[in-house]
């Protein structure tokens, strides 16, 4: 276990160093000279405020000798400050943090509800009609981007119905949950949508292989009830699979987030990152992408090593 | 790297772990086999062949369009797609007879959008954007992506060390963000820089696709034959190694191309494609999508087209996918 714990966290480490280093190249590919970049095109030229850039930036040093001093401030939480909106990264990425954490959040608990039941049935009436129309329900929701799930059900809940605001974003702490629910509610389906597709499908196949198997058919003989056999013997191996893909399909996840906080305009870290990619505030777009994928890689790591906390064959091997 | 325990499974289209065995297809022994395209339509059931018939209908359309505007100067029958027909008409000296946000009707099929530009012949028009980008993405990918796997599955050690922890690093992001990242770079974006961002992000997971089956391959008999009877390695690669890589890589084009349909859609939503007054679907919707109170419809066409589209590469995806499997087990 130990051992397993280390070469993990050894690769963790690896792939941050990648992860961060491309992320900070980002600034040497802009053309011409930084500073102009991260002024925008119109801005005046106050000669204070480029050289104060400069020294912050560490502009005339060696690009490599600038990674490491933005590396060694990017771990003790220093990302930087807007030149935008004055600013620190960091304080932004903590206001708005859990507002996209939430919408991941239900989302991914709203995909598993759905997709539990819809997987277990497709499975236990394969080649039936159930499975056939759940099947052909899940390849229309796989292929439908999450924006325009967003936009219907706008349409259907605000416009039509006006059940719920189209837009907005109201807190748990000032608003009450209630209230805060009402605004969540729709984006975390918009984002779920995807999500549960792809976990039904997953609990499908994985449990049509899984009633193959002969404790499957020893616990048939016994006389065991079909409702227990598939919610206790045969949904359980396939909680390793899921917590997988949960892992692999976070980025993804996060990616849906940018999008539908836009949509939905929630402020959440998503919705800043597309605000300064609008202002090119390359700064902000800089630690905003450097946190998400250090965020994602972290979160991989954790799935691997709970996969081998919970599977006994993985923690010896 | 962050995809661990599935280190063959291509991140890109993250909805295809079901699938990872289909992406490491079997290998096959036989002489690449003649493929015979009517046995393949006539294999394919109802669906597959609906979705092949909107994806050649919506690559006719774009190419029509295309040839219309840069041709034949819009003389083909298809309306200008960024032409306001309520708008000032120089020749005659009055304004055109349309009205935004139109119904569907004879001179405007799918009605107007809200400047009163047709919408039929915007979706038609925005299919180019997605038409280019997934051409050069795939040909990327293909050429670039599938040569390097197979490459490094065949001659493997430090060459594919280095190859693969570049290709887990850039997988290792998110991929839409680190596309919104690098988009955010380009002062102006056009489509030759959308379709480049998108292509060099795509090249990844045909790496890990073609090394996949490169490994597999490399293992048969018919490549230890190769090489016992002394045949050079760069023969061995570009003719036993490649050809049989190659069919499991286009099948794996279709599911990549549904990907960045989806991808360019979003960025377009976005406003970060293409720059406006172009069509692209997704940047309909996003427009028409501020009027959803007065006129859902002009939400709806747009967004009908870009879901068929994606729905359709899916189903002819997952066909030609599965087919790869099937003969992969029989033998």
């Amino acid at each position: 276990m130990g051992k397993v714990i280390a070469t993990r966290l050894a690769r963790l480490v690896a792939t941050l160093l990648a992860v961060t280093f491309l992320t900070f190249s980002m600034t040497a590919l802009l053309p011409g000279d930084p500073v102009n970049a991260i002024l925008g095109v119109d801005a005046v030229r106050d000669p204070e405020v480029v050289a104060k850039i400069r020294a912050d930036l560490g502009l005339d040093d060696p690009f490599l000798v600038r990674y490491v001093n933005w590396l060694g401030n990017a771990a003790t939480g220093d990302l930087g400050q807007s030149y935008i909106t004055d600013q620190e990264v960091i304080t932004t990425i903590s206001q708005r943090l859990p507002v996209t954490a939430q919408l991941a959040f239900m989302a991914i608990i709203m995909a598993l509800i759905l997709a539990i039941p819809i997987g277990v049935l497709g499975a236990y009436k394969q080649g039936k009609w159930q499975d056939s129309t759940t099947s052909a329900g899940v390849q229309v929701a796989l292929s439908i981007p999450n924006f325009i799930v967003g936009i219907f059900l706008i349409w259907l809940f605000s416009v039509r119905l006006g059940w719920l605001p189209a837009s907005n974003w109201n807190r748990i702490s000032s608003d009450g949950l209630v209230e805060n629910l009402k605004t969540a509610i729709l984006p975390a389906s918009a984002l779920a949508m995807t999500q549960m597709a792809i976990f039904s499908r997953l609990v499908r196949s994985d449990m049509i292989a899984t009633l193959q198997e002969n404790y499957i058919l020893a616990a048939r003989s016994k006389g065991l009830s079909d409702r227990f056999i598939l919610l206790r013997h045969a949904l359980r191996p396939s909680s390793l699979s899921l917590m997988t893909i949960i892992g692999i399909n976070f980025g993804a996840l996060l990616g849906g987030t940018v999008i539908i906080e836009t949509l939905f305009a929630i402020p959440g870290v998503g919705f800043r990152l597309i605000n300064a990619i609008n202002q090119r505030d390359i700064i902000v777009i800089q630690g905003i992408t450097v946190f998400i994928a250090t965020a994602y890689v972290v979160i991989n790591t954790i799935v691997d090593l709970l996969y081998a906390v919970v599977d006994p064959r993985i923690r010896k091997g | 790297m962050a995809t661990t325990n599935s280190s063959t499974t291509p991140e890109f289209p993250r909805d295809r772990l079901s699938n990872v065995s289909s992406a490491v297809a079997g290998p096959t022994d036989v002489a690449p086999e003649t493929t015979n395209f009517l046995k393949i339509v006539r294999a394919m059931p109802l669906r597959v062949k609906m979705a092949s018939l909107w994806l050649l209908l919506v690559v006719f359309g774009a190419i029509y369009a295309k040839l219309d505007t840069s041709l034949f100067g819009g003389a083909l029958p298809l309306q200008d797609p960024n032409i306001q027909t309520n708008g000032f008409i120089r020749e005659t000296g009055e304004f055109g007879t349309g009205r935004p946000i139109e119904g569907m009707s004879g001179s405007h099929w799918l009605g107007t959008d809200a400047i009163a530009r047709d919408t039929f012949a915007r979706i038609v028009h925005g299919s180019w954007v997605s038409l280019i980008v997934v051409v050069v993405s795939a040909c990327c990918g293909i050429m670039i992506g599938g040569f390097l796997g197979s490459l490094v599955g065949f001659v493997r050690g430090r060459v594919e060390t280095i190859v693969m922890a570049t290709v887990d690093v850039i997988l290792a992001f998110p991929a839409l963000v680190l596309l919104l990242a690098l988009v955010s770079i380009f002062e102006v974006r056009n489509l030759f820089v959308i379709s480049a961002v998108i292509s060099v992000l795509s090249i990844p997971a045909y790496t890990r696709v073609a090394r996949a089956n490169s490994l597999a391959i490399s293992s048969r008999e018919f490549v230890t034959a190769a090489r016992a009877i002394g045949t050079k390695p760069s023969r061995i690669l570009f003719r036993e190694i490649i050809p049989n890589v190659l069919p499991t890589l286009l099948a794996y084009t279709m599911v990549a191309a549904a990907y960045v349909v989806v991808v360019e859609g979003s960025l377009s939503f976005l406003g970060l494609s293409v720059q406006l007054p172009t069509p692209t679907w997704g940047n309909m919707i996003n427009q028409a999508r501020r009027d959803i109170k007065i006129n859902v419809a002009q939400v709806i066409w747009p967004s009908l087209a870009l879901t068929v589209t994606v729905l359709s590469l899916n189903q002819v995806g997952d066909f030609f996918q599965q087919r790869r499997e099937v003969r992969g087990s029989n033998l």
